[in-house]
């Protein structure tokens, strides 16, 4: 190693190996996976999204799954939490919706009105 | 770069392996394959996490869920449950007394905790220098190297006010200056990792869980002392300890962190693994040094100190992993920011494992000049069985006895002595009621008859005469006389003796006298234990 910002570069790049350890502020992506959720395919719709997250090399979102909320119609269901905004819950994600909400949502912090069952 | 949803975090820990944390993780990479969960999930085999005696013990991330005494049969569960469904199972979680979820923003069992030194132990993997960097690792030394003169990097560790965590508690700023200001071609960095102390085990621990701090320090001591060799001295027991500070020097030079020109600052730093063979003497550090010449291992007379006649007769710093872990912190965020921790006399924290007659056992840091109360009640959970506490030794079978009036006394090296104990190194034993006061310092003594290595009179007699006349009144043959003749013994030996040994080996049956008087005096004149554990 022969200077400083040579090491302030690998470390930036190893934060992604351990930020999901550290806590703060990140936005989350809550997948329904009760067994309602699952049946419906929410198996797959969370798989599409880890896909797509690392396709784009997306590190600082945090995925978690929930049990059924209830709505088990709707499923499978996802919700986005941006630091700082409301929760949007998405219905009936299909692998392709899943994409498309990490894409706009996720990425561009565009929501997509049209599959959004519930904001709180 | 793959995206990992959850890490899952198995302790790798020795007291884990002793309990078969290998078999859980092997267990754990099987069934997330089976469920085809291995992309989205990863396993880290980080170091000790702290609570030992509740191990295997897992922590799975992002939640911050710490699963306790998880067994391979447990693991389909874990898998099918919280991995895939995102449940938590509460009955793996504990008996409350972690609270189960730790949950990262506060873990419950680190509540009352304060981590400098294991800020990365059982966070990070040890064997990933990666990992390391990411938290802020070997940035301190770029720091030193680049914008500190080598009088500057002493200045700040004297300011800091951090003193030795081996027990002597010399102050490290000051020990780094002797080295510095001597005038020598060569000279020598030696992390000292012997560890006979019965019942401590942190310099261990943190040597497993974040080898690479400990490297980090060490250029840092080299470049402040003008040094460009490093020894880290072991015991030869503790293979998983030299394991990974072997692979840790592999890695350091690999990136260019150990090895010529540093940083591009000029300074060259390399380290290598000496390993001891088990004296508890071995680790006072003349005889240390004497060891690692080929010698045999007996302590030097002092003066002169090694930090100006050190190994090769080369002026050399000798410090305890623990000193060393605080070092990169320090650099990293000064020394104002070090005081803030502890008492103003006795900056900092203090790493101790927690053993004896205690509900959490295992490895804690807390702030100096803590009570004995607050870690026995809060963090280690009381005594198990609702028995009362009669007393605790901090810093190993050579350090003094505190009985219950000394519950709320701070805990430092300069608070300590005045009540006629000492901090020492690393051990807090907690003993219970049903413990016999003479039963234990005979056990005591008989330790340091086995490990007194002979050279001087003071200690090879009087180590031994200590123990008969302990042993006499253990059986109901004592008198009076013998409990002068303890005294008498024990100043001797504290004011001749030629090493540590010898001049520490009384201080337990001292502080004994002091507090538990009549106990002795029920062995001697009623003919009668106490607690029954003597047999008269
Ligand atoms: C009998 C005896 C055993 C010792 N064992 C150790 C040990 O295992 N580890 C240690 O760091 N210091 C040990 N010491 C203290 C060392 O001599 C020395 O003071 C210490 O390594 C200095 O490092 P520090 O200033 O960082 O504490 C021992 C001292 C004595 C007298
Ligand atoms: S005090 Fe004990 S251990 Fe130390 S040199 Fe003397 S005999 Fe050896
Ligand atoms: S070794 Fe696993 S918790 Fe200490």
């Amino acid at each position: 190693m022969k200077t400083v910002e040579e090491l302030e570069r690998i470390r930036k790049q190893a934060q992604a190996m351990t930020r999901l350890r550290e806590g703060g502020e990140s936005i989350k992506i809550v997948v329904g996976m009760g067994t309602c959720g699952i049946a419906a395919g929410a198996r797959e719709t969370l798989s599409a999204i880890m896909d797509e997250l690392a396709r784009r090399n997306i590190q600082d979102v945090i995925v978690t799954q929930t049990g059924c909320i209830g709505l088990c119609e709707q499923e499978p269901i996802i919700a986005i939490v941006m630091p700082g905004s409301e929760k949007v819950t998405y219905g009936k994600v299909s692998r392709e919706k899943a994409r498309k909400i990490v894409a706009s949502h996720v990425v561009n912090s565009q929501i997509v009105g049209e599959w959004v069952i519930a904001t709180e | 770069m793959q995206f990992y949803r959850s890490h899952v975090l198995v302790c790798g820990g020795t007291p884990c392996i002793l309990k078969g944390c290998k078999a859980v993780r092997d267990a754990l990479i099987d069934e997330l394959k089976r469920r085809g969960l291995d992309e989205e999930i990863r396993v880290v085999e980080t170091g000790c996490l702290g609570p030992c005696d509740l191990g295997p013990v897992i922590v799975v991330y992002p939640e911050g869920t710490l699963y306790e005494r998880v067994q391979v049969g447990d693991v389909p569960r874990i898998v099918e449950e919280h991995l895939l469904k995102g449940r938590v199972i509460p009955s793996l979680t504990g008996e409350g007394r972690l609270a189960g979820v730790v949950g990262y923003e506060e873990p419950t069992y680190l509540a009352s905790q304060e981590r400098i030194v294991l800020r990365n132990c059982g966070i990070i993997d040890p064997s990933s220098i990666e990992e390391y960097i990411a938290r802020d690792g070997y940035r301190a030394l770029g720091k030193c190297l680049t914008e500190m003169e080598p009088l500057d990097v002493i200045e700040v560790v004297r300011q800091s006010g951090l003193v030795g965590r081996g027990g002597a508690a010399f102050p490290t700023g000051l020990k780094w200056g002797f080295t510095a200001n001597a005038e020598s071609e060569q000279k020598f960095i030696i992390c000292n990792a012997d560890e006979g102390e019965p019942g401590t085990f942190k310099d261990r621990l943190i040597l497993e869980g974040d080898p690479h701090n400990i490297l980090e320090a060490m250029a840092i001591a080299g470049y402040a002392v003008g040094a460009s060799c490093g020894y880290v001295y072991i015991r030869g027991e503790y293979v998983l300890s030299i394991e990974r500070i072997n692979e840790a020097i592999e890695q350091a030079k690999v990136f260019g962190l150990l090895g010529e020109d540093i940083f591009g600052s000029g300074f060259s730093f390399d380290v290598q693994v000496v390993k001891g063979a088990g004296a508890y003497v071995c680790g006072e550090e003349t005889a240390l040094i004497e060891s690692m010449e080929g010698g045999r291992g007996e302590p030097r007379i002092k003066p002169p100190y090694p930090g100006t006649h050190g190994f090769l007769g080369k002026p050399t710093v000798v410090n305890n992993v623990e000193t060393l872990a605080n070092i990169p912190p320090i650099m990293l965020n000064g020394a104002q920011w070090y005081r803030g921790f502890g008492t103003s006399k006795c900056p900092g924290t203090k790493v101790f494992t927690m053993i004896g007659d205690i509900n959490s056992k295992g490895l804690i840091e807390v702030p100096m000049g803590i009570t004995l109360r607050r870690v026995i009640y809060e963090i280690g959970g009381g005594i198990p069985g609702g028995r009362d506490f009669k007393m605790a030794q901090t810093g190993g079978t050579s350090g003094g006895c505190l009985p219950r009036e000394m519950l709320d006394v701070p805990m430092d090296y300069f608070t300590l002595p005045e009540v006629g104990s000492a901090l020492g190194s690393g051990a807090l034993l907690i003993m219970d009621d049903s413990h016999c006061i003479v039963d234990i310092a005979e056990s005591f003594m008989r330790f340091f008859v086995r490990e007194s290595c002979g050279k001087c009179v003071p200690c090879r007699e009087g180590t031994a005469r200590l123990h008969d006349i302990i042993r006499k009144i253990s059986q109901g043959n004592g008198t009076y006389e013998d409990l002068r003749l303890i005294r008498d013994l024990s100043h001797a030996m504290q004011g001749t003796s030629l090493c540590g040994l010898g001049q520490s080996a009384p201080v337990p049956i001292m502080t004994m006298l002091k507090y538990f008087k009549d106990e002795f005096e029920a062995h001697i004149k009623n003919r009668l234990c106490p607690t029954g554990t003597c047999r008269l």
